[in-house]
């Protein structure tokens, strides 16, 4: 399972890398959105995985008898994920007013001359 | 386009998904749900509704705008949040009332936050969406 | 001691800033929200400040978890200090964008993002836990964006992306950083961590976290390799909201930065160097930038990254009297570069422009503006006895002392180029003959005149207080000094936190 997601880990980082270096803008979008993915597995991955046994105590017993999954992992991963959707979102939008006033996808056209500064 | 099976079904499909985005809320405190993903759900209610029947459609049976959901959502959880501090416990410490509820379960603070992040999130997606829609 | 007071200063500007979404459209009613909040928040701030300074670190265990397992919040010195610099800071914005915004933005929503703007700020500077300060720092980029976008010209919408690219690049670090650190020691409150990262054994792979620190938090405040962003996207939004960037957002990577390498990660000779080397260049590279421009707001936009190295090197060098010179620089720093894009407004407002080859004569036309601004620049400059004077002691001394020379360099070199680029500035927009008088669009003489005192106040209240700053020098050390004492030695921080354990 581990080695699994590491191999999925450095499969995002590396595409979110790649695709954050091409000139278009929705590649980089793209490839921010994967970074983030592959962080959250990151997280994940570091926070120890234990398989099947929930962080909840059984009525008897006062402390945990065996080793449990942690869920503040689960909860960072969480978090990140509802603020990348709503950092995403933005940028779709963001992205699309772009497009619609430059009328190019590629990055390296978004300067306007310092003439035009007022 | 439209399809006449997407519009008979969306009018089935959207109660029945607002009904389980809200029990999607209710259940959160114990178990998987809450009210980021109740939000979701409910926001998706809408959206598959616009996808059959446009955007206008929707905005017509929504009645009043996405974003005064907002400010009610923030106000619903800010307040929960700052409830306790009338008994003198620090800020964000749950409260519950004794007795369980029928259909509802436990009421306490907690309940009231994931409602207002519930409706944070669906007026935060359909805002976004009618933005992007109507740009068309 | 537990204390609610700590979380005031935050939900005041969230309340504000729902009571605005309800107002929404009624631009009237959220201006005189807006600026009735900013004076409650100035309040709050004076009097949570004042409780901090006479009664030491009050903590907040938020939900009433015990500390090192809920979200604690905790007021020392440093975070007490840069709230209420930041509630000035947001008082004169407010003032200022009540008239300095076209109504077309205010409907957009300004005001409540502002004030969520404000409200993340003030988080991020009171929370005591990585993970909190994460989502501070989250809710703060989101408001940017939205501020920045705000009108969607074409210039600023092309900032805004590479803005937007670079600081969700800036959080995935950060975010990774935080993700290892938390597989080290398997803890996020900053109090905590500062124990446990001691007795992890693996001390290279810490050193590697803290670059990922380093690169998140130098994107954010924009240091040498990673600053290209700010110049590029600074001089698009309008003046009062590059005011508050200008101001304020770089400076919380300059605080998450001594937050997080005097608890957390303390400096070994490596970061040592790679924070002074990294603040030489962007001494060097900054001052270079703002030799060449022309445009007042692109020419601050380089001084701000200039003068973020003098901060860093002080990080870099890391004893009491290079932190004191660092934070001294900072409580400067952030009221006068506010003061700034608020005065870049200002110029606008009175001839239509802000390049300089097509300003000049303001000093003929508006003398006693003139006057006021100068406080400013020359206390930017750093002419004793000006605010900007004083910090820059404590890093010449601290860094002859350590014999960093490069450094020293640096340092003289930046103050110069500041020197020139004011000068050139001064006698170029105040000074010279305007060119063409035919062109000058004097937007300031047919307003009303309580809109001109609107206009003209928050620059008069921020020029105070960097004179106050800079002739009451001796009670600002005194809070400096109390505020290095407990970066270097931070028992006292960690003893509030977790309780006497």
């Amino acid at each position: 399972m581990e080695l699994l997601l590491v191999l999925v880990l450095g499969l995002l980082y590396s595409a979110g890398v790649y695709l954050i270096l091409r000139r278009s803008m929705v590649k980089l979008l793209l490839g921010i959105m994967l970074l983030g993915h592959g962080t959250n597995i990151l997280i994940f991955v570091v926070g120890k995985i234990t398989k099947g046994h929930p962080p909840v105590i059984d009525e008897t017993y006062k402390v945990f008898q065996e080793i449990y999954a942690d869920p503040i992992p689960q909860a960072l991963i969480l978090t990140a994920i509802v603020i990348s959707f709503g950092l995403t979102s933005f940028a779709i939008v963001l992205l699309k007013r772009v497009y619609a006033l430059v009328d190019s996808d590629d990055l390296d056209n978004l300067n306007t001359p310092e003439e035009e500064d007022i | 386009m439209k399809s006449a099976i997407l519009q008979t079904a969306t009018r089935y499909l959207l109660p029945i998904l607002l009904l389980f985005s809200v029990f999607l809320l209710l259940r959160g405190h114990y178990y998987p749900g809450g009210g980021f993903v109740g939000g979701l759900v409910a926001s998706i209610a809408f959206v598959l509704h616009s996808f059959a029947n446009g955007t206008k459609a929707t905005m017509k049976i929504l009645r009043y705008k996405p974003l005064s959901l907002i400010p009610i959502g923030l106000g619903t959880a800010a307040c929960s949040v700052i409830f306790p501090l009338a008994f003198g416990l620090p800020a964000m410490t749950g409260l519950w009332l004794e007795e369980p509820i029928p259909v509802i379960g436990m009421i306490g603070t907690a309940i009231f936050f994931d409602l207002g992040v519930y409706l944070v999130v669906i007026g935060v997606v359909l805002t976004i969406l009618f933005t992007i829609a109507l740009e068309e | 001691m537990i204390d609610n007071h700590i979380l005031a200063p935050i939900f005041i500007q969230l309340f504000v800033a729902i009571i605005q979404l309800i107002f929404w459209r009624k631009t009237i009613t959220q201006r005189y929200l807006s600026i009735g909040g900013s004076i409650i928040g100035l309040l709050v701030a004076i009097r949570l400040f004042s409780r901090v300074y006479e009664g030491g670190i009050l903590t907040m265990n938020a939900a009433n978890w015990d500390a090192p397992f809920g979200i604690v919040f905790v007021a020392d010195t440093l975070s007490v200090t840069l709230v209420l610099l930041t509630s000035i800071a947001a008082l004169s914005v407010s003032l200022f964008s009540s008239v300095g915004l076209s109504r077309q933005r205010m409907l957009y929503g300004y005001f409540p993002i502002f004030h969520f703007l404000i409200m993340g700020l003030n988080g991020a500077f009171l929370t005591g836990d990585i993970f909190n300060l994460y989502v501070f720092f989250e809710v703060i980029i989101i408001s940017s964006f939205v501020l920045m976008t705000l009108g969607g010209r074409k210039a600023q919408v092309e900032g805004a992306v590479k803005y937007m690219a670079m600081n969700i690049l800036a959080s995935t670090f950060f975010l990774t950083g935080i993700g290892i650190l938390y597989g080290l020691t398997g803890s996020l409150n900053m109090a905590d961590l500062s124990l446990k990262i001691q007795e992890v054994q693996n001390k290279s792979l810490i050193g590697i976290t803290s670059c990922f620190f380093i690169v998140g938090f130098g994107i954010k405040s924009a240091v040498f390799p990673l600053y290209y962003w700010l110049p590029s996207s600074y001089h698009t939004p309008p003046s009062a909201v590059a005011a508050t960037f200008g101001g304020l957002l770089t400076k919380v990577g300059i605080y998450a930065m001594l937050r997080v390498f005097s608890l957390i990660f303390i400096p070994d000779d490596f970061t040592r160097n790679l924070l002074l080397t990294i603040a030489v260049f962007t001494i060097i590279t900054g001052a270079m930038g703002a030799l060449i421009k022309t445009n007042i707001r692109r020419l601050f936009s380089y001084l701000i990254v200039c003068h973020i190295g003098f901060m860093i090197g002080g990080i870099g060098m890391f004893t009491k009297v290079a932190l004191m010179g660092t934070i001294f620089y900072l409580i400067h720093d952030i009221i006068v570069k506010t003061n700034l894009f608020l005065i870049a407004g200002l110029i606008r407002q009175l001839r239509g422009s802000m390049d300089m080859k097509k300003l000049g004569g303001l000093y003929r036309d508006y003398p006693k503006i003139t006057l006021l601004i100068a406080i400013v620049l020359f206390s930017l400059v750093g002419i004793p006895p000006l605010s900007g004077f004083w910090p820059k002691i404590y890093l010449f001394q601290e860094a002859f002392t350590q014999e960093q020379y490069f450094y020293v360099f640096g340092l003289i070199v930046g103050s110069f180029v500041t020197l020139y680029v004011i000068a050139k500035m001064w006698s170029e927009v105040f000074w010279k003959q305007p060119d063409n008088e035919q062109d000058i669009d004097d937007r300031f003489e047919p307003m009303p005149l309580y809109r001109k005192i609107l206009m003209v106040l928050p620059i008069g209240i921020l020029a105070l207080t960097t004179l106050y700053i800079g002739l009451n020098a001796e009670t600002i050390v005194h809070v400096a000094d109390r505020i290095s004492t407990q970066l270097i030695d931070t028992s006292a921080y960690v003893q509030a936190v977790l309780g006497t354990k």
